[in-house]
């Protein structure tokens, strides 16, 4: 079995986190998955929500955007949209990012500008909820 | 020979030039050093993107899948999407994309352009335009997406059995060079390994004879992944693009403000000749008027 599992989080931005975890929690399409060390083979998906990682017993949590994972044995890469720390959330910005999204919705749109709206509005619900449940 | 006014006058045009050419450096730096910093930050992402579906699709290939945007059939009719820039005093960078771009069949080739001097050529040359667009100087993720829906259209709608993109590919401040890479059909698609940009060249091999589990299904997966994968593509494409043109505008803007400034250098060593046979003229004539009188 393998020893380790290096963890890569990338966003169009730059690699946001990289480091050799002990396991980690996804919020998959069809819920909640823990990967750990020796995890056969597995690409998937991932929606916004928050994300755990557990490394030498600490545990850091970040909100994701919508993305995509690919799982081997001993390494995690995570391809998302959006990616932050619970501690760098500013939840004055995305109570205001939410309402505009929420305001987007409420007018006559293209299906795509509406998914993007839906879309932003996903990603500004998951911060908050990572915000209030997991800073401090 | 100019008059001294003559000299006069053009060393302070010049100069002024120069003042101008100079600020525009400063812009440019100044964009550039931001775009240059965001289209490398993204390159890992599309280049792992890319390698995530490249081994996915090699297990995939076996056929029991098959995405339309696979389809390949033999090219009729093709579509160029050309990224320029919208303004020009950027040096040879868009003369050596429309010279990439003149190279398709006027005949059998659409073109789609971003940017204003891609547009323009086409016009010019009576090639075919069928859609314009225009992308900021910081590039939105909805603008390539707008791109992408209108070549994915065309080709899904058998229009154009082939699409490609033209864009500058930023090596360096100094270096641009114009890069033809065919988009639609996703049939070539081979693995980046690009170690300069700390690409992860670990996630492309290893896996790719092993089974991997799909989550929720391959189909579902495959169809989330190829449109984002295509948007994703061309986003970065306009990215790099806006390195490249601010690059090679504060390039040729430097050197402009180089040229003008040693034109005054010249130009100022000329006038102090002239001035000076022209005092040495005069010394002369006094000499000679009092030597004659005395």
């Amino acid at each position: 079995m393998a020893t380790g599992l290096h963890l890569k989080i990338v966003t169009p931005e730059g690699i946001h986190w990289e480091g050799d975890i002990d396991s980690v929690t996804l919020p998959g399409r069809e819920g909640e998955m823990g990967i750990l060390p020796g995890h056969i083979a597995l690409a998937t998906q991932i929606v916004a929500g928050e994300l755990t990682v557990q490394q030498n017993g600490t545990t850091l949590f970040l909100a994701v955007g919508d993305g995509f994972v690919k799982v081997t044995s001993s390494r995690v890469t995570i391809l998302t949209d959006m990616a932050v720390s619970a501690a760098d959330i500013d939840e004055a910005q995305v109570e205001l990012a939410k309402k505009q999204a929420e305001a987007r919705l409420q007018q006559k749109l293209s299906a795509e500008e509406i998914a993007a709206a839906q879309s932003a509005l996903a990603q500004s619900i998951a911060l908050l909820r990572v915000k209030k449940t997991r800073s401090k | 020979m100019a008059s001294m006014r003559d000299i006069r006058r053009r060393i302070k045009s010049v100069r002024s030039t120069a003042q101008i050419t100079k600020a525009m450096q400063m812009v440019a730096a100044a964009k550039m050093r931001r775009s240059q910093q965001a289209a490398l930050n993204s390159r890992p992402y599309s280049h792992m993107l890319h390698n995530m579906l490249v081994s996915i699709y090699t297990q995939l290939e076996n056929g029991f899948f098959c995405s339309p945007l696979y389809s390949n059939r033999p090219v009729q009719k093709e579509a160029v999407i050309l990224v320029t820039t919208d303004k020009g005093l950027c040096g040879g960078l868009n003369t050596n994309l429309i010279r990439e771009a003149s190279r398709f069949n006027p005949e059998s080739t659409v073109f789609l352009t971003a940017g204003r001097k891609g547009a323009q050529f086409v016009h010019r040359t009576k090639r075919q335009l069928v859609g314009e667009f225009t992308f900021h100087d910081a590039p939105q993720y909805s603008e390539a997406r707008s791109i992408v829906k209108m070549a994915t259209e065309l080709f899904l709608e058998g229009k154009v059995d082939k699409v490609s993109i033209i864009y500058p590919k930023f090596k360096s401040t100094m270096s641009q060079t114009p890069t033809t890479q065919a988009l639609l059909p996703l049939t070539e698609l081979k693995p980046v390994t690009d170690k300069e940009y700390s690409v992860d060249d670990e996630d492309t091999p290893e896996t790719q004879h092993s089974d991997i589990l799909f989550e929720p299904s391959p189909k579902a997966l495959f169809s989330a992944l190829l449109p984002h994968y295509l948007n994703t593509i061309v986003y970065h494409v306009l990215l790099e693009a806006k390195a490249c043109e601010f690059s090679a505008r504060m390039v040729s803007m430097k050197s402009a403000t180089d040229n003008a400034n040693s034109l005054i250098k010249e130009l100022t060593i000329h006038y102090n000749k002239l001035r000076q046979t022209g005092i040495t003229n005069q010394l002369l004539e006094i000499a000679s008027a009092t030597s004659s009188l005395s």
